[in-house]
């Protein structure tokens, strides 16, 4: 038998349903996450359009408050933890992290599926809480005290709670995967140097989601504590804190909001050479850049305090923190555009998006500069001129990259081409769409209106701006429809394309469309940074099951092969039995929900049985 | 600060369009770029945030901060609920809700506290935002060049009536604001009609203070001279007979949620009842 044929017998898994349930592929995981955010995303943008419907006139009576407030505390909560992370880290991260190193899978491949299946259990967990009719409804920061037991006696704050904490087991087990399989499963020869920036970003994200959840985590549970069991960590009659909740939400929510956008950085990073055919200027200044945005993101919490009556000395540091921000962000975006000017650039759909990014990126870390005076921040802080900042960078920065790259990455995917000028009309729609949406909230935030208000009155002059808005997100909402509408359709009739269509830089163009589920026939020795431009070179076959090389984390040296596990049972099991948990928890079944414990610690020892 | 936005955003999308003008050619080498980046994205941004911070937060800083007390001349306490603003004026028993009178071009310290959850005071035209925090004492410094409205709102969302909890500060000219004052630490005069009756023997009471009465809840907003202000119910409503009978009927329609309820009343009841209310001057 060939290897390739002994390679294929010993990577294919079950076929049908029984192989998705069980599978540990990175690329059938990455493609569940892919199906999974999908749908959040659209539950997310319906939240959204609700919003602007009842919005888009003064007075207006399209959905009423208690609804309202719910819809806005899913559309954070769900574009946050349930669309961007999942999208870019699960499923981007999770298809093409190891095409792109040259690796057969994650460095840990069924605690990949339990990362997924407990994701998929989380939102169901938190939708359900919505066909209940108690989603959370103090919003996606959910301020004590009007989250505590006396002000939302209802299950609401409870459902926000424990989604939270079940969703960061999720973000965990998957930060560690790739931190680890980032830093080990590289090919021989990928030094760090050698690495493609989209890791550096993702290893930057990783990081930052292993060092930021705890702080989310803890503050979860002390709510939690606080409304179920008794106890009195924010509450202030008892020598309890309201401001603590803050601390410890921003302390992870601001390097959250880096982590939302670092890799949309990786993806800007990947596709900009591909369409420029060079080499991305000042590799190692953007790589460190990368890796300090997120860093510094660690030290500004405090900005999104700065009307708390904090103390004056507090505030001018993290102002000054906050502005440190820009200097890595700013080289990032003079090293795009100069990669993009230095090359010959052929401006296809991939790079509109990228270009597109970069606008929005720009703005929005224009507006964001404001916000170091403290005055400003002072006066701006909750109102729409907010949503407008933060909308730039978490739906133009960070979902403009993501659209690009679905269409770069499509006939990878699929060994299909998109339609081109569809694709291309995708882009304007949206982009046009987008500012309309969200430039206008600018204006009304300067104007003076604040944010979470289900209606406003007329007569403040509010209303035309407001309407704009609504027709943008309409405008907006056609512009997706076109594009998911493109890559159906080209998934049936597109062109069929080989390896690789783009001359893209990276690992992954040199293997066949769709990638075998082995990925690599045999394992590339990487000699430079775009190792797609260089002549191929390694000679390890490994085809003595599922059998991975491991290098050393600086130099990328051969160090030991490894032997991969196999497709699972355990992790869905394992997935289901957390959700009973958290189910329990809900409804105060402390017993019950032990024994559950009790039965996920069995299917923990059965799995390493 | 806008002016400078606009700037940073057409440099890049010049770029940008520069490299779609020559995108067919190749442009400077990895050094001369590298140059450009580190003059562009290093140097550049270390000028602008370097200015932008001193400027704003060692100067403009100072003229926002709350004065010390004793440099002030008139002390204000604002209470934040659920969704309305009780205001108080520390040495004197005037108490009122939602709108504060204050005299113009004259320091005034205002305290900021909350009864239940997280607000923020926010009156855009005099100054900053202040949140109320439980258990503390938040304080900001308002100062009317003019006299006129400003209108205001909290700006912390603080539950389902976030939108309906608007304010507005009155600036007057100091002999009309004295005037207002002692209008308002006055009593009200005691009235016996059927309107008086039904207020206070009736659920009214167990929620609203009309001083000088057996009226004394706290629940809702000090209502002793309710017939002086503008509005009702955080700016919500106008302070007319219909609208006053609206609101006690309906206010469940008008501010779902709001912590009153519905006071069903046949017509001559309601009449005497708002009568009563319009006459608390």
């Amino acid at each position: 038998m060939t290897a390739v044929g002994l390679l294929e017998r010993q990577w294919t898994e079950r076929p049908g349903l029984l192989g998705w349930l069980t599978t540990t592929d990175h690329k059938r995981i990455g493609l569940l996450y892919f199906w999974t955010t999908l749908v959040l995303f659209g539950a997310g943008g319906t939240e959204a359009l609700l919003m602007r419907t009842q919005l888009a006139q003064p007075n207006s009576h399209v959905v009423g408050p208690e609804a309202y407030d719910q819809l806005f505390s899913l559309h954070g909560i769900t574009m946050i933890f349930f669309f961007i992370i999942p999208m870019t880290t699960g499923a981007f991260g999770n298809y093409l992290i190891p095409l792109m190193i040259g690796a057969r899978d994650m460095a840990f491949p069924r605690m990949n599926a339990l990362s997924f299946w407990i994701f998929l259990g989380s939102g169901i967990f938190l939708y359900a809480s919505l066909a209940l009719g108690s989603a959370p409804d103090a919003g996606w920061f959910d301020y004590v005290p009007l989250a505590s037991r006396q002000f939302s006696p209802g299950r609401n704050i409870d459902f926000y709670c424990l989604a939270l904490i079940f969703n960061g087991v999720s973000s965990t087990l998957a930060a560690s995967n790739f931190i680890v399989t980032i830093l080990k499963l590289r090919a021989p020869g990928m030094s760090l140097n050698r690495t493609p920036l989209f890791c550096f970003a993702f290893l930057a994200a990783s990081f930052g989601l292993l060092f930021a959840l705890p702080a989310l985590t803890a503050d979860a549970v002390f709510l939690y504590l606080d409304r179920r069991v008794g106890t009195h960590f924010f509450d202030v009659a008892h020598g309890g804190s309201a401001l603590l909740w803050q601390h410890l939400f921003w302390i992870f929510g601001h390097p959250e909001v880096y982590i939302l956008i670092v890799p949309a950085f990786g993806i800007a990073t990947s596709i900009i050479p591909a369409f420029t055919q060079h080499r991305v200027v000042a590799f190692p200044l953007v790589a460190i850049a990368e890796l300090l945005v997120v860093f510094i993101g660690f030290g500004v919490w405090a900005h999104h305090m700065f009307a708390t009556g904090l103390p004056t000395v507090t505030l001018i540091f993290f102002a000054a923190a906050s502005a440190l921000v820009v200097i890595p962000s700013t080289i990032q975006v003079f090293a795009w555009c100069l990669t993009i000017l230095s090359g010959t650039a052929r401006f296809r759909t991939p790079l509109l998006f990228i270009v597109g990014f970069i606008l929005f990126f720009v703005v929005g870390g224009l507006t964001g500069i404001m916000f170091v005076a403290i005055p400003f921040d002072q006066q701006m802080t909750d109102t729409y001129f907010v949503i407008a900042h933060f909308h730039y960078i978490i739906f133009g920065a960070a979902v403009f990259p993501i659209f690009g790259g679905m269409y770069y990455w499509f006939p990878k995917l699929t060994g299909r081409m998109y339609f081109e000028l569809p694709g291309q009309i995708s882009f304007w729609i949206i982009f046009a769409g987008t500012n309309l949406l969200f430039f206008p909230m600018h204006v009304v935030g300067l104007d003076g209106m604040p944010r979470r208000v289900y209606t406003y009155p007329g007569g403040l002059g509010w209303g035309t701006y407001n309407l704009i808005e609504t027709v943008g997100g309409y405008i907006t909402l056609a512009g997706i429809l076109l594009l998911f509408g493109n890559l159906v359709v080209s998934y049936v009739r597109g062109e069929r394309v080989g390896r690789d269509p783009w001359h893209g830089p990276t690992l992954e163009w040199t293997i066949p469309s769709p990638p075998p589920e082995y990925n690599f026939a045999v394992i590339p020795h990487v000699t430079s940074a775009y190792p797609n431009w260089e002549p191929l070179a390694g000679d390890l076959v490994l085809d003595e099951g599922h059998q991975q090389p491991i290098t050393t984390a600086a130099d990328g040296e051969l160090a030991e092969i490894a032997q991969m596990p196999h497709e699972s049972p355990w992790p869905v099991l394992l997935g289901l039995g957390l959700a009973l948990v958290f189910a329990l928890l809900v409804v105060e079944k402390f017993l019950v929900a032990g024994i559950a414990l009790g039965l996920c610690a069995l299917v923990l020892a059965a799995w390493h049985r | 600060m806008l002016g400078g936005a606009w700037i940073g955003l057409l440099l890049v999308a010049l770029l940008l369009a520069f490299a779609w003008i020559r995108r067919n050619r190749r442009g400077p080498s990895e050094a001369a770029s590298t140059r450009i980046v580190v003059a562009l994205g290093v140097a550049l941004p270390i000028a602008v945030i370097a200015t932008l911070f001193f400027v704003s937060d060692v100067f403009i800083i100072r003229t926002t901060q709350a004065p010390a007390a004793t440099a002030t001349r008139l002390t204000i306490r604002v209470i934040g609920h659920q969704w309305w603003w009780e205001v108080r004026y520390p040495g004197t028993t005037a108490v009122t809700a939602n709108e504060i009178h204050i005299p113009v071009r004259t320091r005034v310290l205002l305290q900021a506290t909350t009864a239940d959850v997280i607000h923020s005071f926010w009156v855009p035209e005099l100054n900053r935002k202040i949140d109320t925090i439980p258990g503390r004492v938040n304080e900001i410094e308002l100062d009317a060049d003019g006299p006129g409205v400003y209108r205001g709102a909290c700006a912390e969302y603080c539950g389902v009536q976030h939108a309906h909890m608007a304010l507005a500060v009155y600036a007057q000219p100091r002999a009309a604001f004295r005037r207002w004052l002692a209008l308002q630490e006055r009593p009200a005069k005691a009235v016996r009609s059927a309107g008086a009756a039904l207020f206070l023997d009736g659920t009214c009471s167990e929620c609203h203070a009309v001083r000088g009465t057996s009226a004394s809840g706290t629940e809702g907003p000090d209502l002793t001279h309710l017939a002086s202000r503008h509005t009702i119910a955080a700016l919500t409503l106008a302070n007319t007979v219909h609208d006053l009978a609206a609101w006690i009927t309906r206010n469940q329609q008008i501010k779902p949620g709001n912590r009153m309820i519905d006071v069903r009343l046949p017509a001559p009841k309601l009449r005497a009842l708002v009568a009563y209310l319009r006459s608390l001057r």
